[in-house]
Formats: C-alpha cells, sequence, structure tokens
C-alpha cells in the first residue's frame, strides 16, 4: 500500500503555506492558478459595460436579500399601523404595508429599496449597452454566436426580474401595470382568458399575483439568470476576449494585462466604484415613493405615470397603435362569438417579436449574407462595417420612437404640444425613424472611413501654412507614425457576393434574396488604403493641394 | 478644402476591383513601445502615489463611520425629514466606502502596478485530433448502451419521456378554481342598486348633480362585499351631466340617462386601466395611460387612440328618494377584451 500514498515533498513552512498547501492538495489550486494567474484581458473603456452589468446584479443580489428579511409578499387586508401619518387606519394588503414598514420603521430600508430599485434599472441599461457595444463591434461573430443567443436570453431574464420585483409592492402603480398585463393577456386568442385566471388565481386582481410573482422575483428568475452568466462567463474563458484592432493586435493572439494583479485590481476595484456610484444615486435621487400613490384600487390613477424604463418600448408600442384605423376598428368578432383584439395582440407581441427575432437571429443572417464563416477575435470599429452599423441604429430607433411613445402625454405637456398631434408624428416615425437612421448611419460611416483614407494618404494637417518659393501657400500636412497608420487601415471591406448558382445550376430564391441583400449592403464601401496607393500619394509630391476636382461621390449607384 | 479621399469610383481603389485576399497589406509594426508612466521614473511621484492610494482607504473607513452615525445617531420620528437625512447619511457613508476602496485600488493598479502589455497565443476552440477521438468515443458509447440496435427501448423510451413531463403542466390546473369566463359578463350593478360616491359608499342624489360635474361612482355596498377588489375592478362608473341636447341617443338606449345624468364604466376597454380624465368643455373622457379618448356625446366612441369599442353605458334613473340607481347591469362585458366576449 506505501506505493499508493503519494510521498509529500513539498512541507510548507508558514501557516498560510499550511492551509494553501492543504486546499491544493485536495482541490489542486496549483493547476488553477497556472491557468488563470497570469491569463491576459485585453482593455478598452467599452469593455466595462458588461461588467457594470455582473456588478449592478450582485448588488441586488445583497440588497435583495436584505428586502426579503422584512418583504411580506401577502395581499391579505390590513390597517396599516405604521409611523407614516397620512395612511394611519387606511385598508391595504399586507405586502403594501410591509413595503411602507421597509421605507419607514426599517432603519437602512429605505436606503435599501432605492439601492435595489437604482440598481435593477442600472442592471437593465448596462446589459442593453454591453449588448449595444457587442453588436456593433462585430463582436458576435464565430466562435462567439451562442454566447450572444444567451446574452440575449439575459437581457430578457432581466426585463422579467425587473417587471415581477416592480409588481411586488402592491401599490398603485404596481397595480396598473398588473392591469396592463392582464389586459395584454386577455387579447391572446383561444386562451387569454383562462391564462389570466390562471395567473391571477381568478379575476383580476385575486390574492395570489404578488406571492406567485415573488418566487418568480426571488427564486426562479434569478436562478436563471445565475446560470446564464456562469454559462456566459465560461464562454469568455474559452474563446478568450476579442480585442480591437491595432499594432501588434491579430487575430492568432490577445493583448493586454494579465489577471494578476493588473486586471484583477481594476475589475475588483471597478466594483466598489459601481457600488459606490449606486449608493450616491440611491443616497440622493427618490425612486418610486410608493407611499405617495397609496395602495392599489382598481378606480383611481395618476395621470403622467410611467413604466420604468425598460418596459416603456412596449408600453409606447401599446399607445402608439390605433384601435380605429378610418371607421374600421382593430377588432373583430370571428367564428360567431370570438373576440379578436388585434389592436391589443399586435403592437403586445408584433415590435418585441421582431426586435428579439431578429437580435437573437443576427449573427447567422450576417454569416449568410456575408458567406463569412471564418472566426473573428478582432473587434470591428463600427464605422468599418458601414451595414452592420447602420441597421443597428435603425433598430435603435425603432426601440427609441417606441420608448418616446411611452412618454407621449408627457412629452405633450412640457413641450405644450398637441398630445394627438405628439402620437401621430411618433406613428410616423415608427415607419419612417428606422429607415433614416439606416441611411444617415451608412452615410456618416462611408464618410468616416474615408477621412481616415485621406488622413493616411495625406497625414495630419498641422496648421502650418508655408509659403512656397513660388509664392503658393500650402498647408504642411505631417504623415502618420507607423502605429498611428495601423490603425487606420487594419481593416477588411467586404465585397459584395452576388448570388451564385447551386450545385444544378439553379440560382435558388433564398440565393437571390442574398445576393439582393449583399448588393444593398456592399454595393457602396470604403477599402483600406493599401500601400501602393500610399506609395502614390506620397510620389505626387504636394497631392494635398494639387487635388481640384469636384468632390467624386463614393458610390456607383 | 477639396477633396483628397481619392473617392471617385474609377479613379482609386475606394471601391476596390480586387478580391480582398490579393490586396496588398500593410506590414504590423507590433506592439508600439512601452512608455514610462511618471512613478515608474520618478520615486517622489512613486510615493505621492502610494499616499494617494493610503488616503482613499482612509476615506473608505470614514465613509464606514459616517454609515453608523446615520444608523445610530438619528432618531426617526414621524416627519420624512428625519427619514430623508438618514437615507442621506447611510447612502453617502456606503458610497464613500464603497468609492474609496475602488478608486483606491483603480489608482494602485494604474500608477503603481506593472503596465506593460503582454500578448499571450489564442488556440483552436477544437482540434481535429480531439474531434476524431471524441467522435470515436461516442460512437463506442453509443454501440455500448445499444440503444441504435433495441428499437424496441429506444421508442418506448421515447414514449415514456414524452407523457412524463406532462403532469408537470397538469398539476397547475389549480392555479385557479374558477375558469369560467362568464364572471367577466356580470358585475354587482343591478336593477335598484344605488349609485354612491367613491371610496365612502353615500349615495348621490340627482339634484346633487350639476351640468359639467363628474362623480366617481362605485355601487352601493361594494366596500362590504367580499371580493371588493375584483368588484370594484369591474364595477367602476364615471357619472356626469351633460345638456341633454348634447347627447346623441341611440335607438333602445333613450331611457338609460337620467335628464343628461350619463354614467359610463370607467374601465377603458383597451387594457382595462381607469378612465380617469374628464374634458369639461370637449366632454371627452381620457385614459391617462394609453391616451385612449372617448366622446360622451356619442355615446363614448373611441375617437382616439388605441382601444376598438365604446365604454359601456350603465342604465340609470332614480328612486323614489331622488337617488341615482342602477335600472340593470351593464349591457355588455366592461374593461378589456378576451376571447369569448363575443
Amino acid at each position: 500500500m506505501s506505493a499508493s500514498t503519494s510521498p509529500d515533498t513539498y512541507q510548507p513552512k508558514t501557516s498560510v503555506g499550511r492551509i494553501s498547501n492543504f486546499i491544493d492538495t485536495r482541490v489542486g489550486a496549483s493547476s488553477i492558478v497556472k491557468e488563470f494567474g497570469r491569463k491576459v484581458f485585453p482593455d478598452h473603456w467599452s469593455f466595462m459595460f458588461g461588467e457594470v452589468a455582473l456588478y449592478t446584479f450582485v448588488i441586488l443580489l445583497l440588497s435583495g436579500t436584505f428586502l426579503t428579511l422584512f418583504f411580506d409578499p401577502s395581499m391579505a387586508e390590513t390597517h396599516y399601523t405604521g409611523s407614516y401619518v397620512p395612511l394611519k387606519g387606511v385598508e391595504m394588503s399586507v405586502a403594501y404595508a410591509s413595503t411602507l414598514d421597509i421605507s419607514f420603521d426599517i432603519r437602512g430600508g429605505l436606503f435599501m429599496r432605492q439601492l435595489h430599485h437604482w440598481s435593477a434599472l442600472l442592471f437593465v441599461a448596462s446589459v442593453s449597452v454591453h449588448m449595444l457595444r457587442v453588436f456593433f463591434t462585430g463582436a458576435f461573430r464565430r466562435p462567439r454566436e451562442l454566447n450572444w443567443v444567451v446574452g440575449c436570453t439575459l437581457l430578457i431574464l432581466a426585463l422579467a426580474a425587473g417587471f415581477t420585483g416592480y409588481s411586488l409592492p402592491d401599490d398603485l402603480l404596481s397595480g396598473n401595470g398588473l392591469r396592463i398585463i392582464d389586459g395584454v393577456i386577455k387579447a391572446i386568442p383561444l386562451i387569454g382568458t383562462y391564462l389570466s385566471m390562471l395567473i391571477f388565481g381568478g379575476e383580476f386582481p385575486g390574492t395570489a399575483i404578488v406571492g406567485r410573482l415573488y418566487v418568480m422575483h426571488i427564486l426562479v428568475v434569478p436562478a436563471l439568470i445565475l446560470l446564464m452568466i456562469a454559462i456566459h462567463l465560461f464562454m469568455v474563458v474559452v474563446h478568450k476576449h476579442t480585442q480591437y484592432p491595432g499594432p501588434g493586435r491579430t487575430e492568432n493572439n490577445v493583448v493586454g494585462f494579465p489577471v494578476g494583479p493588473v486586471y484583477a485590481a481594476k475589475a475588483g476595484g471597478f466594483f466598489f466604484i459601481v457600488f459606490g456610484i449606486v449608493a450616491v444615486i440611491a443616497a440622493n435621487f427618490q425612486i418610486l415613493p410608493i407611499w405617495d400613490y397609496g395602495p392599489y384600487d382598481p378606480s383611481p390613477v395618476s395621470a403622467g405615470t410611467q413604466p420604468d424604463w425598460y418596459i416603456g418600448f412596449v408600453d409606447g408600442a401599446l399607445r402608439l397603435m390605433p384601435g380605429v384605423l378610418g371607421g374600421f376598428p382593430f377588432e373583430y368578432v370571428i367564428f360567431g362569438g370570438y373576440t379578436l383584439s388585434l389592436n391589443v395582440l399586435l403592437p403586445a407581441l408584433v415590435p418585441a417579436g421582431i426586435l428579439f427575432g431578429l437580435m437573437f437571429t443576427w449573427p447567422w443572417i450576417e454569416r449568410w449574407v456575408t458567406k463569412d464563416n471564418r472566426e473573428h477575435h478582432i473587434l470591428d470599429r463600427p464605422r468599418n462595417a458601414p451595414f452592420r452599423t447602420a441597421t443597428g441604429v435603425a433598430g435603435v430607433v425603432w426601440y427609441c420612437v417606441m420608448w418616446a411613445a411611452a412618454s407621449s402625454d408627457l412629452i405633450a405637456t412640457h413641450f405644450h404640444v398637441s398630445l394627438n398631434d405628439v402620437t401621430y408624428w411618433l406613428r410616423a416615425l415608427f415607419f419612417i425613424g428606422p429607415i433614416v437612421g439606416f441611411m444617415v448611419t451608412r452615410r456618416i460611416c462611408l464618410a468616416l472611413q474615408r477621412k481616415d483614407r485621406e488622413i493616411v494618404l495625406h497625414g495630419r494637417e498641422t496648421g502650418r501654412i508655408v509659403r512656397l518659393p513660388h509664392g503658393e501657400f500650402i498647408e504642411v500636412h505631417e504623415p502618420l507614425n507607423e502605429y498611428k497608420l495601423h490603425r487606420l487601415v487594419d481593416f477588411e471591406s467586404p465585397a459584395v457576393q452576388p448570388a451564385v448558382p447551386d450545385a444544378n445550376g439553379r440560382i435558388t430564391r433564398t440565393e437571390k434574396l442574398r445576393g439582393r441583400l449583399s448588393r444593398f449592403f456592399f454595393e457602396d464601401r470604403v477599402a483600406p488604403v493599401t500601400p501602393a496607393e500610399l506609395e502614390a500619394a506620397h510620389g505626387h509630391g504636394h497631392a494635398e493641394v494639387e487635388e481640384t476636382k469636384p468632390k467624386a461621390e463614393v458610390t456607383s449607384r | 478644402m477639396g477633396d483628397h479621399s481619392h473617392g471617385g469610383p474609377k479613379s482609386s481603389g475606394t471601391v476596390a476591383t480586387a478580391g480582398q485576399g490579393e490586396v496588398e497589406k500593410f506590414q504590423d509594426p507590433g506592439l508600439p513601445p512601452h512608455r514610462p508612466r511618471l512613478a515608474d521614473k520618478d520615486p517622489r511621484a512613486e510615493k505621492r502615489a502610494e499616499r494617494q492610494v493610503a488616503i482613499l482607504f482612509v476615506i473608505s473607513v470614514i465613509g464606514t463611520l459616517l454609515f453608523f452615525v446615520g444608523y445610530f445617531a438619528i432618531r426617526l420620528d414621524e416627519t420624512i425629514s428625519t427619514l430623508r437625512l438618514q437615507n442621506f447619511t447611510l447612502g453617502m457613508g456606503t458610497a464613500f466606502a464603497m468609492l474609496g476602496i475602488g478608486v483606491g485600488i483603480v489608482h494602485w493598479a494604474k500608477t503603481l502596478m506593472p503596465d506593460h502589455e503582454i500578448a499571450e497565443e489564442r488556440h483552436a476552440v477544437r482540434t481535429e485530433e480531439d474531434r476524431q477521438i471524441a467522435e470515436t468515443m461516442v460512437s463506442e458509447i453509443i454501440s455500448e448502451s445499444g440503444i441504435k440496435r433495441r428499437p424496441l427501448i429506444r421508442n418506448t423510451l421515447l414514449g415514456a419521456m414524452i407523457l412524463a413531463p406532462l403532469p408537470a403542466i397538469g398539476i397547475l390546473r389549480d392555479l385557479s378554481k374558477d375558469l369560467n369566463p362568464d364572471v367577466l359578463r356580470h358585475s354587482m350593478w343591478d336593477a335598484g342598486v344605488r349609485l354612491t360616491r367613491d371610496p365612502d359608499g353615500t349615495p348621490i342624489r340627482a339634484s346633487e348633480v350639476t351640468i359639467g360635474s363628474a362623480f366617481h361612482v362605485i355601487p352601493e355596498g361594494l366596500n362590504e362585499a367580499e371580493h371588493k377588489l375584483e368588484e370594484k375592478a369591474k364595477a367602476v362608473v364615471l357619472l356626469m351631466r351633460l345638456n341633454p341636447e348634447d347627447l346623441q341617443v341611440s335607438p333602445g338606449r333613450e331611457d338609460w340617462n337620467y335628464n343628461g345624468i350619463v354614467a359610463y364604466s370607467k374601465i377603458c376597454t383597451h387594457v382595462g386601466c381607469p378612465v380617469a380624465l374628464y374634458e369639461q368643455q370637449t366632454h371627452h373622457l381620457l385614459c391617462p395611460c394609453h391616451q385612449s379618448t372617448f366622446d360622451l356625446t356619442q355615446e363614448c366612441k373611441v375617437i382616439f387612440g388605441p382601444a376598438s369599442h365604446a365604454l359601456p353605458q350603465l342604465p340609470i334613473s332614480v328612486d323614489s328618494e331622488g337617488y341615482l340607481v342602477a335600472t340593470s347591469d351593464f349591457h355588455e362585458p366592461v374593461g378589456p377584451s378576451y376571447w369569448e366576449r363575443g
């Protein structure tokens, strides 16, 4: 048996050493340190958004745990006896009363509530901005498509976490929010009414919904988010992080700082900074003063109320949809006695469905159109992918139009314009906005690329005016150094991939569509400067002052 | 400024004619040279950075102390101001405690830790060798399990697996004991039920309703009802009085108003918010949630916004004591549409 006992040749001397050695010989910490201790992470300010999302989620877990110690998710009736005088004796649910208690009678409770709510807003915001960063830089391309899908799922879970939490205090606002959800569910054909009754345990509002949302909010949704975060980060480690283009950075390496000590210190310190900033906000800015709104009652409502920002786009879509158009209502009685409420169903499902559908599938759409199946670890500068940047902006514009519509009444009252006109304009923008956004963004990208070309070919304007011997004045242009130059020329400009016949020699309909899309996306493009072009530009001397030909267009259309 | 970009499609390479791979590319100059920071060169700057980091950590300690001062020293009384002060102190204490640590560590990393960038090789997500080994393994595993050779086992297992989760869905049936949509058709209103003020439940005399006024109304006895909120969500009514000649009354509804006093459901037919805003001049009712607008003079027909059908009207009259009463329930379901509404 002596052969099977491992001879411990290493004998630690200090107590810390003994503890680490104990752990190492039980779980193999050495190999973990070896793998991750000096793992390199590239650094860029735009990589922070994902960190903000992770850290706000940690803050949510911490502050949320505190809140669960005092919150009672019961809809039983009670009369308020706490210390907030204006509501003394008022009939309300236990859930609302315990939220008041957290705010007024538990020291630090109000701070924790505000910290929790502000973190939640920031959590969804940072997830969204992180996704925009990933989209606009093309970080979702192979091999990271699945991680993009995990990210999209996380966004949906973040919305679910936010909405279930918003509905818990059982105040007037959250009750009206639930009433709207009930109305939307009831509009679902065939099963809507049953679904609504199952969710609410009978007729709206019932006495079950807060408890049911509570278990979703504190158990199911956060558990799923944690699981998704684990998968998300695991894949980041597997793929290694993407990096921006630059001198010395290639598809085959990662340039950055090692985890220990620099990256760990910066990322770890950043957690405390995020926490600190959310604490400043929670200390100074009131959020959801439920005592002003009162307990839920189906009769009153306050004008100018807004949902939490991330629900706004759905609420705005609901507002934009006309219920009656040209005398024809969007509500039909079909099959002799069943109501189909397209005026609710369409805006509640279609825009969100299109947005999330395109979001989930975009990596595959782009791969299909560009026929680019290579691995990409170098990010695109957004200007160097005009088609993608323009598509993304079109989506953002569309989202923002709906989002603005959720505040149509406030826009009308603040700017003293007619509410109806605001709605008509937003309805028009709903269709026109994304198209204009696409066209303008693509032009801006192409213009910026042309500007980059110009800087590469002719250097930077120095502002120094020199008079030549024959009397001509020129501005001296300073050529770029090789590092700056490399930043501006190191990109790919995909060309149109025309439709090609398949094995049978036929051009299928989908291939035709792909060819059209490819033409639409890449017909107008700006290629990076080649060394030969740079040579030529330097060759004819003062090219920058001799050029007087009229402005030529990039487009060939 | 002239055009410097050689942007013409024919004159230069802006629309490249050569294929992507054939275009000659610039040489990668490699990582830029490392530039030492002030703290790398000047020992005094290094010492200064060290002091700054320590001061930031001390600020964090002070922040934590501030938290406890706020927690124990501020007594909450019945005014909001002490609560606000305590919230401010706890929050700013936490903020300083956190920011002191965070900013301190980041400052430490940026000024004193090495800032040499390192390049690390990437590795393929999958190697062909691994793939072959895995493929062999999987086919061995499948063959050892025999699942391909024994379709009887495979198919019965599939069948069992498809059915086994169904109870998990079926067991949710009792989330609601009652699944009959008919309850949505009826409210507390009935012939002879008095219209009373929301929320105190005092009855309303027809003479109290002057032209231009509006009342928020609940049925008599609602406050004592067993399922108060559920009933209220269907029964709330807006009561208004107009000049009788302003009302366009459709056939069959002639006796639904009383001297120009009309009662309409307050629950929006869009998604159920209370239609709480009454514009006296235009006789429009506006839902503050999604801005559906109903014209009172046209029996609350939708004139703007996302709602598709008119607010249901409650037929009213007066009883022998002069109080307003309903003469029947609503003639159609109130609130948002649903599949079985018809």
